[in-house]
């Protein structure tokens, strides 16, 4: 491409602010005994390496599970094992069998950061990149611009390269698989997403769209001919591998059982710690964990779930479109968010991926989404001591979007793409024209509640009686935000509309009733051993 | 809590200007987008420069002006002009709300996360003068032909080569000095000599040279500018001066004399003298092309100076941004004209790339680490050293080759 330049001063701009942020501290640094998920990886380094296959989801003296045991899929015991060996010839000691427990040095410190951004720069890099290079109907600059914006997602860089994480290999591949089945080149696509789902089992978040979408191109071939072909094609690669990633585990039908076991925890309840959905929102007001037993939790969670990403998927799978796979990829991921069972707060990352997908197509709304995102990880930034980067980050963000896509310029009911709702309200409401309008107000308040949220929680102490309050009045801030974006995901006003009045509703009031209420929000369940600080993603 | 109120403070003022960048000004995004990344530059590691400027904090806060350059209590004497004694105890009354302690002088390296914080703040809040300055001088840049794509201006390339500088953010923002404000004030009279504002320029020079001395590297440059162009001009020509200067090229205009005495008398600060050519880089080919083997071979150069591991990725990553956009970019505007480099000039800047992996990746390993480790830094200096000086007889031959170009306005 012309202004390869620019495209690569900002592939290597991405990657300078990745590293600096990787200077800081990490998830439990220096806090003896559970420390935090860089001990859980460097852990999963130490189990993979010195145990055989069989032994690594199993509780044993040599692995006890209670101390960080293995939670994802084959892949990501892999990717550890890989990382492992380069460590055993750099130094042993930081994966010694049992004797390497809470280790930390500066050097430890550099070979972890390194492995993240090397993975990085192998697998989600070049994916955002390709994935801007092919964006149609814009300008080469329009596309290095996106390329930036996309880079400089705050969310995604603090929790991979502060806090400690390898999403990026996860949604990596899982943009790999976007990038395919878009192309029309749908096994390797298909192919790319399997091996997401087998890093880490949250991608399933993405696994409907994918499956709609590549169901409604079978159709559009015609089941009887080349449609049928194709989808005997992809039912073959998603078995190939799966069967690939879990064949050691296939040995006996014990293994795979505890593996799923270890992947999928029902037991842990309807949310842990402070998530922005709908679940811990509505438990400031009503205890819905006293109130309901447990198999109905799951029951009404999983209704609930299915009722709001019903409808594009149904949508999807009739008129399958590259736009509309996009769009119902951010529907999903953000219906599984608020409504689905034991969501963490890092799981915003598997919204805010295809979220940056669409940031070209409504910048705005994307852009909005993308803050608050950031900032519904706060608390959990806070802990890691990341107020600084979290905040440099975020302006570096908003700084580039509205630059970049003039986000204040294009405010109106097209460029929002709430012409067709606005339209159907008009029938009934004919004076409803002052949407973009509230919008925007909205934005302002949105964005003045989160410095004015942040610096509370950094200079003042909560209320004796509310202690987590502002925790909860972050993860209300987010489940505010959210509507718009579903507004027009889910297309029909049935599912829409009783969101929007909760959107209205839901900002001013919650902080009242926070307070009104005298609502405490820690939960005995939450302080069973080994995931004190171990949030689930 | 003082700690937090200070950053939520510095924070809340960034994010005020971040919001009215969403009016579109690109260059205010330049400015805050380099801020940020200073901000993020923080936790990197800074030299005993930092304990330098944390005495001298002490020294001249704690002590009265006649003992300022009589204490010697820290090896780290104060041995810069007095102006710069007065910037460090003006800044003094502001580190005395963040640590109290750092004021103290028998308190030899003292470096508390507060006193860290305060050091980079006031390095990254100075540069605002620099920021100015640069501002100042793409006033004085006019694009010959009008360009519709941004990235194209002369404007827009100048302001990134200046503001997001490897050179400045390497020196000032991680090994720890304060040449962003200082250079401010020289690009600042820099821009006044063009505008042909020579009095304001003058002063300002004058105020710069008792800040840090080293400065005098250019005053023969910038004292026969301003005689030949202010005392003595063209239109009145006097006698006895036009004898005095006959065929001395200063027509064309104070950058290249500033540059010629800058690199005869500078040896170590390649890396920075390489700022002063920018203004002219986006003038000519020619001089593009001196300017960028200079800057990079400079910058290069930097390189011992960060010698710490977690900031190998960052020298590397921010040298290679730096060098390809100034490269590449530069190149597009002269698309027109002549290749910038001859192959001889190509090979030795990409002959650049296997040092730097023979220095920092194999020779560690190698068996000479331990008897002459000396080599890498002996190696990076004379191969930069080769690259400058041929930037400098280049220049010189160009200076002298060139036609005299009449009004150095529109360089």
């Amino acid at each position: 491409m012309e202004k390869w330049y620019l495209m690569t001063a900002v592939v290597l701009l991405g990657l300078t602010v990745r590293w600096t942020v990787s200077l800081n501290s990490y998830s439990g640094a220096g806090k003896p005994p559970m420390f935090g998920d860089y001990e859980a990886q460097r852990h999963w380094q130490e189990i993979t390496f010195n145990l055989p296959i069989k032994q690594w989801y199993f509780n044993s003296s040599d692995n006890n599970l209670q101390y960080w045991g293995l939670d994802y899929p084959p892949l990501t015991a892999y990717h550890s094992l890989l990382c492992a060996y380069v460590a055993q010839f750099i130094n042993p000691d930081w994966i010694a069998l049992h004797s390497s427990r809470g280790y930390e040095s500066q050097a430890h410190k550099l070979f972890m950061r390194a492995t993240v951004l090397i993975a990085d720069l192998l697998i989600y890099i070049p994916a955002v990149v390709l994935h801007c290079c092919c964006l149609k109907e814009i300008s080469t600059k329009k596309k290095i611009a996106n390329a930036l914006c996309i880079l400089l997602y705050p969310g995604l860089i603090l929790i991979d390269y502060g806090h400690f994480q390898y999403n990026s290999v996860s949604l990596g591949l899982a943009l790999w698989g976007v990038l395919g089945v878009s192309c029309d080149w749908d096994l390797l696509g298909s192919l790319a997403f399997c091996l997401a789902v087998n890093y880490k089992q949250m991608e399933l978040y993405h696994s409907l769209p994918f499956f709609c979408f590549l169901l409604g191109k079978c159709f559009k071939k015609g089941l009887k001919g080349k449609g049928f072909v194709l989808f005997v094609k992809l039912a073959g690669t998603v078995v190939a591998s799966f069967t690939l990633c879990w064949l050691p585990f296939f040995t006996e039908r014990a293994q795979a059982l505890q593996v799923l076991r270890r992947l999928f925890p029902v037991d842990r309840g309807l949310f842990e710690d402070k998530v922005a959905n709908i679940w811990c929102s509505v438990s400031v007001f009503l205890k819905i964990k006293d109130i309901l037993p447990h198999h109905v939790q799951i029951i009404v969670s999983f209704c609930l779930t299915l009722l709001s990403l019903l409808p594009a998927c149904v949508k999807l799978t009739l008129q399958p479109s590259p736009k509309g796979f996009r769009f119902t990829l951010v529907s999903c991921a953000l219906s599984f968010f608020l409504f689905s069972f034991q969501v963490h707060e890092k799981s915003i990352l598997l919204v805010s991926l295809p979220v940056c997908l669409v940031l070209s197509e409504i910048p705005f709304m994307s852009t909005w989404f993308l803050l608050v995102s950031t900032f519904s990880m706060l608390p959990l930034l806070l802990k890691d001591d990341l107020l600084m980067p979290s905040v440099v980050t975020t302006m570096a963000f908003f700084i580039a979007c509205a630059t970049s896509f003039s986000i204040f310029e294009k405010t109106s009911e097209e460029e929002l793409r709430l012409k067709s709702f606005s339209v159907s309200v008009r029938k009934h409401l004919p004076r409803f024209t002052f949407l973009p309008r509230i919008i925007q107000h909205l934005f302002i308040i949105s964005v003045i509640t989160m410095v004015l949220l942040t610096l509370m929680t950094v200079t003042l102490d909560p209320p004796q009686k509310l202690p987590d309050l502002f925790s909860v009045l972050i993860s209300t801030e987010l489940t505010s935000a959210n509507p718009p974006l579903l507004l027009r995901k889910t297309g029909p006003e049935l599912t829409s509309v009783p969101i929007f009045l909760y959107f209205i509703c839901g900002t001013p009031t919650t902080a009242w009733c926070a307070k009104r209420c005298h609502v405490r929000t820690q939960d005995s369940n939450w302080q069973t051993p080994g995931r004190q600080s171990r949030t689930y993603t | 809590m003082r700690i937090k109120w200070v950053e939520c403070a510095a924070l809340s003022v960034m994010a005020a200007l971040s919001v009215m960048t969403g009016g579109g000004s690109w260059f205010l995004a330049l400015a805050l987008g380099v801020t940020l990344l200073k901000c993020l530059l923080i936790p990197t590691y800074h030299s005993t420069d930092f304990e330098v400027h944390r005495n001298w904090l002490a020294i001249t806060h704690s002590l009265p002006i006649s003992q300022w350059y009589y204490e010697a209590t820290s090896e780290w004497t104060l041995d810069y002009p007095p102006f710069f004694a007065w910037f460090e105890y003006a800044l003094s009354h502001v580190a005395k709300y963040f640590d109290q302690e750092m004021l103290n002088v028998h308190n030899l390296n003292y470096s508390s996360s507060r006193t860290l914080l305060f050091q980079r703040f006031s390095v990254i809040f100075t540069d605002a003068l620099f920021v100015y300055a640069v501002h100042e001088c793409c006033k004085c840049v006019d694009g010959k032909k009008a360009c519709k794509e941004l990235t194209e201006k002369p404007k827009f390339i100048l302001s990134v080569l200046l503001l997001w500088n490897f050179g400045l953010l390497i020196v000032d923002h991680i090994h720890f000095q304060y040449n962003g404000f200082l250079f401010g004030l020289m690009l600042l009279s820099i821009a006044r000599l063009f505008q042909k504002r020579h009095m304001e320029g003058a002063f300002l020079f004058a105020v710069l040279l008792h800040f840090k001395h080293i400065y005098l590297y250019v005053a023969p440059a910038y004292g026969i500018y301003l005689l030949r162009s202010y005392c003595f001009t063209a239109n009145k020509p006097e006698p006895a001066a036009s004898s005095l200067f006959p065929t001395l090229p200063f027509q064309e205009g104070p950058l290249s004399c500033i540059l010629g005495s800058k690199l005869l008398g500078c040896v170590q600060c390649f890396g920075q003298s390489a700022l002063r050519h920018r203004l002219l880089s986006v003038g000519k080919a020619g001089d593009a092309s001196i300017f960028l083997i200079l800057s990079t071979t400079g910058h290069y150069s930097l390189f011992p100076l960060l010698f710490t591991a977690p900031e190998l990725p960052i020298k590397i990553l921010l040298m290679l941004l730096f060098t390809i956009y100034s490269i590449s970019s530069l190149k597009t505007l002269f698309r027109k004209e002549k290749p910038l480099f001859n192959w001889m000039e190509t090979f030795y800047l990409l002959g650049l790339g296997p040092l730097e992996v023979f220095c920092e990746f194999v020779f560690p390993f190698t068996s000479w680490k331990l008897k002459y480790p000396f080599i890498p830094l002996l190696l990076t200096s004379v191969y930069c050293a080769v690259g400058i000086t041929y930037a400098w007889f280049k220049l010189y031959v160009s200076v002298f080759t060139d036609p005299p170009v009449g009004k150095t306005k529109k360089q």
